[in-house]
């Protein structure tokens, strides 16, 4: 398949944004019918933390995708993707300290410092903040060759945001692990690429 | 006591249940199913409803207590919606979709152990033992959420006179049914099946604990527990075991399921207390189900705030130790 030219990324670019945007749109529709459940908070905050989840694994794939298939284009959708990343991640957060806690400052401080699940999550959004402030191009242009190593906090953020679901669980770590056994496969590839690399390059 | 009666043949004992099962799929697509999607596009019916509406039933004769009278009700929809029921599924709205076609009756309970008489008595009689009252309670699940709920039981002190339990009896252990074919989450081994749950014998004789067997008014429903389950309004909501097979009296304190499934997180005596946080949450305050996107959480009382009821049961005792 021949990558697409500039009108046709952004066309692409486009449509995926529209996409993107239905999690969010989905919530506010529900929300005005009232029919977000018995806990409708609890349900907006599980909504949002697994699209911000979901979309970072998504994120996360395009540099596989390209060591696998060897098709680059798609990378040029990462930084969107990681965007919508951080922009659910934003609304997960906000849920939380909005509406759960109602900017009861001192208790969610507690509640971070005490409960590993909240401590891990927490982490991984602060990890994530530099790396959607740094997104630009020119910041990329600015930072040069320490852009790369500064985003690859991302793959720090995917391990604290999976842990974060897997503590939070009680007893059934279904998804969870099926979230974690896909942030270990996409891991992995880039983990035995690099591997292959430095064999050659030693060779 | 009326618990409206349908038939006295059980269709689900003479049919298996593949077949009567498909029966009822195909007889909800063709006929019913249409008939209720019809009423639902006409907003006589919400979508959900139908099926459900099948199932409930009024309960009759019992008495009203000021128990909670002056508490604002969760919704039926709530409370009938969001619950935990591993049996059912591990998702809060499992137990409700999972526990349709669940028939809780014939019903009877074992009462065994250390009794004068051991011996196994039916749910109707069961339920004759004492008059059945409304207690309006406060519930609070260890995961931070409560409700308010109009529960209709009787009080298991009645039970535990009328069982004649011997001197040795010091704890109560409740076994609920474990039955894979009926109870599709019990297929899964993710809680050490049977669901058992224990008193020490002073908690069960309290006036406020109850077994019921209904909540607003009607037979309780399937994803509440029924046909028969514990409520013990001022410990967490798990202490509730749902649809009990076997109430053991003992000598020794009984192995909980949810203390076998994580010691570290969960106590024997499973206090609502403010003050000792569960490891990975905290117990300091509550959602109450039924507000809106906007109502704040609310201040998690000792005792689920029936402290003036049961605080002496633990005078000197380490609440923290005994969590």
């Amino acid at each position: 398949m021949l990558p697409p030219n500039r009108k046709q990324l952004g066309l692409i670019k486009a449509g995926l944004s529209l996409l993107a945007l239905v999690p969010l749109a989905r919530l506010i529709w529900l929300g005005m019918q009232d029919d977000l459940g018995a806990n409708p908070i609890e349900f907006i905050e599980r909504s949002t933390g697994t699209w911000a989840l979901a979309i970072l694994l998504i994120t996360l794939s395009f540099t596989p995708l390209r060591l696998l298939t060897g098709t680059a284009w798609p990378v040029q959708l990462r930084r969107m993707a990681g965007l919508f990343m951080f922009f659910y991640a934003c609304l997960h957060i906000t849920t939380y300290v909005w509406l759960d806690h109602w900017f009861d400052w001192q208790e969610i401080a507690k509640d971070i410092v005490k409960h590993p699940y909240v401590l891990v999550g927490f982490t991984a959004f602060v990890l994530s903040v530099p790396l959607a402030l740094t997104s630009s191009n020119a910041m990329i242009k600015r930072l040069r060759q320490h852009w790369k190593s500064l985003h690859r906090l991302v793959y720090l953020v995917a391990i604290f945001a999976v842990l974060h679901f897997w503590w939070l669980v009680k007893k059934d770590i279904t998804e969870p692990m099926l979230y974690a056994m896909v942030l270990a496969a996409l891991l992995s590839i880039r983990l035995i690429f690099s591997l292959r690399k430095r064999k050659g390059q030693g060779v | 006591m009326l618990i409206g009666k349908k038939s006295d043949i059980i269709p689900s004992e003479i049919t298996p249940q593949s077949v009567y099962e498909d029966r009822r799929q195909f007889i909800k697509a063709a006929g019913f199913g249409l008939l209720a999607t019809a009423a639902a596009g006409y907003g006589l019916l919400p979508g959900h409803a139908w099926a459900a509406a099948e199932q409930r039933r009024k309960l009759t004769g019992y008495n009203k207590t000021a128990y909670g009278a002056d508490e604002k009700l969760t919704p039926y929809d709530d409370v009938t919606s969001y619950n935990n029921y591993y049996e059912f599924g591990t998702s809060k709205s499992d137990p409700a979709e999972h526990s349709k076609l669940f028939k809780p009756t014939p019903w009877s309970v074992a009462i065994e152990g250390e009794v004068k008489n051991p011996r196994t008595v039916t749910l109707e009689d069961l339920l004759k033992i004492a008059p059945l009252e409304e207690r309006i309670y406060r519930m609070r699940c260890v995961e931070g959420w409560s409700m308010v709920i109009p529960w209709i039981g009787l009080p298991l002190a009645q039970l535990i006179k009328w069982a004649e339990p011997t001197a040795n009896a010091k704890f109560v252990e409740f076994v609920t049914l474990d039955d894979s074919l009926r109870m599709p989450g019990a297929r899964v081994p993710i809680l050490d099946w049977p669901y058992t749950e224990g008193l020490r014998m002073d908690e069960a004789m309290n006036p406020l604990t109850i077994l019921a067997a209904g909540l607003y008014g009607e037979v309780l429903p399937n994803q509440n527990g029924a046909p028969l389950r514990l409520v013990v309004p001022w410990k967490y909501g798990f202490k509730g075991a749902k649809a009990i097979v076997k109430i053991r009296f003992r000598e020794t304190m009984p192995q909980t399921t949810w203390v076998k499934a994580g010691p570290r997180e969960y106590g024997f005596y499973a206090n609502v207390n403010p003050t000792v946080d569960h490891p990975r949450w905290t117990q300091a305050s509550e959602r109450r189900i039924g507000g809106s996107v906007f109502s704040p959480r609310m201040k998690t009382q000792m005792f689920n705030g029936y402290a003036e009821q049961v605080a002496h049961l633990y005078t000197g005792m380490d609440l923290r130790k005994n969590f």
